[in-house]
């Protein structure tokens, strides 16, 4: 059955779907339950699966991700939903010494089935914290698996193989796109696996390489540049820890060029690991170095120039010309 | 339904009460001047819905209901004491001599605070829930420190306030400032607006039993005001103001109060409470009640209202054209102040975003594509 969908929407439908399959599923946050989060996500859950099962909690993040720790522990699966990217750091301390190294410690006696929920990523006009883009923190520490959808039908399965995952599963919304591009989400196809990357469109010169909020915009750039006759092909990573490069080693093997888009800080970014590895394993393939557009080294600015901070449509056409000119 | 554990003085209607610890210390002239102070505050809130609803702010978070806790409170402030705001603490920037517009241009996005908290004894505004409540603490051990705390000069002793939420209650580091604060005797005010949400949350999301209890729980007195009543309040916070000025410590003060609007300009409260409890408290209207003991028992009349009144309007205006002049800043500046000394390899990055805008300019047909 396919449905028209939002991702908000679809997002709402996957969590809904796994609360259907699996009773030990809980939602977990600030607002979740009668307000339905600050972006609807969870609407309607409390309301039909009751307030034993989606949790408005007291305002405390370290609090939520450390009773979820104990409640992974009674064999429970906790979605916990941070409000905003920038209001995780109240919880890093359980995310990083707990939730990630818990499995570890117990010699693989107490997995941590635990989702952390944070819409990410800027664009919205936001005061200060709520437009952040966190991901490399988590992809760097050893035991968390992190992942970011970029499209409804993405969204909807994607939620829903987070949950089932027995590893804890920072899942990456990137709230600009909640209510924006709807799709028709085919609710009885068979997703691709979860920790997988995709090619989204095809191409022959140059790879273009997004994840969540940058996915859309590397796609409008390959439009672009394709009037203007290059060929670009477009890689949705939507695994970032693990990474799923091996499409991205084919498919940099066959265009010698790739740039890898992020909306965090360049140094350090997701782009500096992609960027080590396509050396390593495309080397002497390589007609350019790889190249990185992303946010710059400084704090998210005042979201008056937010969208001249953000990656954009020219910023990667011109990475590209200078990677296709190089 | 009076409430023993309710500091009240001056009733919903207008008539003033006695209360056995607390007095207002000021004349009907002080009372004059915090209506006034009242009344341009809701204005410069007023103002700030609009602006945004015309889509000259990015967000406004209102303070609707909560000007007297912030009014009173304020007032109670000397001029070398310091306030660490929440992002709502729009009537006390104001008792403080912080330009309205600059609170503007943080909700508009073009920076994200630009008064000197120096200079005010104004924080900036703390987003993230509760942690301001440490920096107080921190703040107020800096004033024991230099010496000016329990010195018996009115002129030289110092004390800090910490604005919170009553959903901030639940953070571990408000809890750990009211130890710290305890632990250290600190020199500082814990001022919690219990507006009685945290957005869709009520505030027996947070607590089971009232928030002034808490305090003794941690090693200091805890009150409760009505925080619609700006007299209650300023003479409960200058109590405790006084207490930390003496060097006798943290007190923990529970403003009791009402969010009357949205919690921010993007938040719809239909969906999760109910109009019957704001129709209750538009009741206990903090600034009705001042006009009501004002005109009753002052005899404050039509001219002394009608040029508070223009001066509203006259605010208003000034606060429309201004915010609609404000210039957004050059992207470049964004490279500006992330650290005191600058790193060449930071600076190279903005040298090199420099030169991609200029090429633009070069490039012959100079568009952008
Ligand atoms: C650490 C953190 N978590 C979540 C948020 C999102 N948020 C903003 S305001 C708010 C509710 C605050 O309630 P309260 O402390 O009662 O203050 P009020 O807004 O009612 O003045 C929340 C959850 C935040 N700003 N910071």
């Amino acid at each position: 059955m396919t449905t028209t969908m939002t991702m908000a929407k679809a997002l709402n439908a996957g969590l809904r779907a796994a609360m259907e399959a699996d009773p030990k599923v809980l939602m977990m946050g600030e607002d979740v339950g009668k307000l339905g989060g600050v972006f609807r996500i969870t609407d309607g859950l409390q309301k039909d699966f009751g307030e034993d099962r989606v949790i408005d909690t007291p305002l405390a993040e370290s609090a939520i991700l450390g009773t979820a720790v104990g409640l992974a522990m009674r064999g429970y699966r906790p979605v916990c939903e941070i409000q905003f990217d920038g209001f995780v750091y109240p919880a890093y301390d359980q995310i990083v010494s707990q939730v990630a190294k818990i499995h570890f410690r117990s010699r693989g006696r107490m997995p941590m089935p635990i989702v952390i929920r944070i819409p990410f990523g800027g664009g919205i006009g936001a005061v200060e914290h709520h437009s952040e883009s966190p991901e490399a923190q988590f992809a760097h520490t050893a035991g968390l698996k992190v992942v970011a959808c970029s499209h409804p039908t993405d969204a909807y399965w994607m939620i829903q193989q987070a949950i089932a995952a027995d590893d804890p599963v920072v899942f990456l919304e990137p709230k600009r796109q909640y209510h924006g591009e709807k799709a028709e989400v085919d609710t009885e196809a068979t997703p691709p696996p979860l920790f997988t990357s995709r090619t989204v469109r095809e191409g022959s010169d140059l790879t273009l390489l997004a994840y969540g909020p940058t996915v859309r915009l590397c796609r409008d750039a390959a439009l672009a540049a394709s009037e203007e006759g290059r060929s670009l092909e477009v890689i949705d990573l939507r695994t970032l820890s693990p990474l799923d490069l091996e499409p991205v080693f084919a498919s940099v093997r066959r265009t010698g060029h790739a740039v890898v888009v992020h909306e965090a800080a360049r140094s350090l970014g997701m782009g500096s690991e992609i960027a080590a590895r396509i050396q390593q394993e495309c080397f002497y393939a390589l007609e350019a170095p790889v190249l990185r557009v992303a946010g710059f080294d400084t704090p998210y600015p005042p979201s008056r120039i937010e969208e001249e901070y953000l990656p954009d449509l020219d910023r990667v056409l011109d990475a590209v010309d200078r990677s296709l000119a190089y | 339904m009076a409430d023993p554990d309710l500091v009240q003085l001056l009733t919903p209607e207008g008539e003033r009460a006695e209360h056995p610890d607390y007095a207002f210390a000021g004349d009907d002239d002080t009372i004059r001047s915090l209506y006034r102070d009242l009344v341009l505050t809701r204005r410069i809130d007023t103002e700030a819905t609009a602006l945004q609803r015309h889509g000259e702010l990015g967000i406004w978070a209102s303070l609707l209901g909560q000007e007297a806790a912030q009014i009173g409170s304020g007032r109670a402030l000397r001029r070398q004491d310091h306030a660490f705001p929440t992002y709502r603490e729009h009537g006390v920037a104001w008792t403080r001599g912080v330009d309205p517009l600059s609170l503007l241009s943080l909700f508009r996005g073009v920076d994200q605070g630009s008064w000197d908290p120096e200079a005010t004894g104004f924080g900036l505004y703390t987003i993230v829930i509760g942690a301001q409540t440490l920096h107080a603490t921190g703040y107020a051990m800096g004033l024991q420190r230099d010496g000016v705390v329990g010195t018996d000069d009115p002129d030289r002793d110092a004390a800090v306030i910490a604005y919170f939420g009553d959903g901030a209650t639940s953070q571990g580091d408000v809890n750990e400032a009211f130890i710290w604060a305890s632990v250290f005797n600190a020199p500082v005010v814990f001022f919690c607006q219990n507006n009685q949400w945290a957005i869709s949350e009520p505030i027996d999301r947070q607590t089971r039993i009232p928030l002034y209890q808490r305090a003794s729980g941690f090693g200091f007195p805890g009150v409760r005001v009505d925080g619609n009543d700006v007299l209650a309040v300023h003479a409960a916070t200058q109590a405790a103001l006084q207490r930390a000025r003496e060097g006798s410590g943290p007190t923990l003060i529970e403003a009791f109060t009402y969010r009357m609007g949205a919690h921010t300009t993007t938040d719809d409260p239909t969906r999760y409470r109910l109009s019957a409890d704001l129709e209750h408290w538009k009741l206990k209207d903090p600034v009705e009640r001042v006009h009501a003991y004002l005109t009753r028992h002052v005899g404050a009349g039509e001219d002394f209202f009608s040029e508070i009144a223009e001066e509203a309007d006259a605010l208003a205006v000034r606060l429309r054209e201004g915010t609609r002049a404000m210039a957004d800043p050059s992207i470049l500046s964004v490279f500006d102040q992330v650290y005191v000394e600058e790193s060449a390899e930071l600076a190279q990055q903005r040298d090199e975003h420099a030169a991609y805008l200029d090429s633009f300019e070069d490039a012959t047909d100079g568009a952008r594509r």
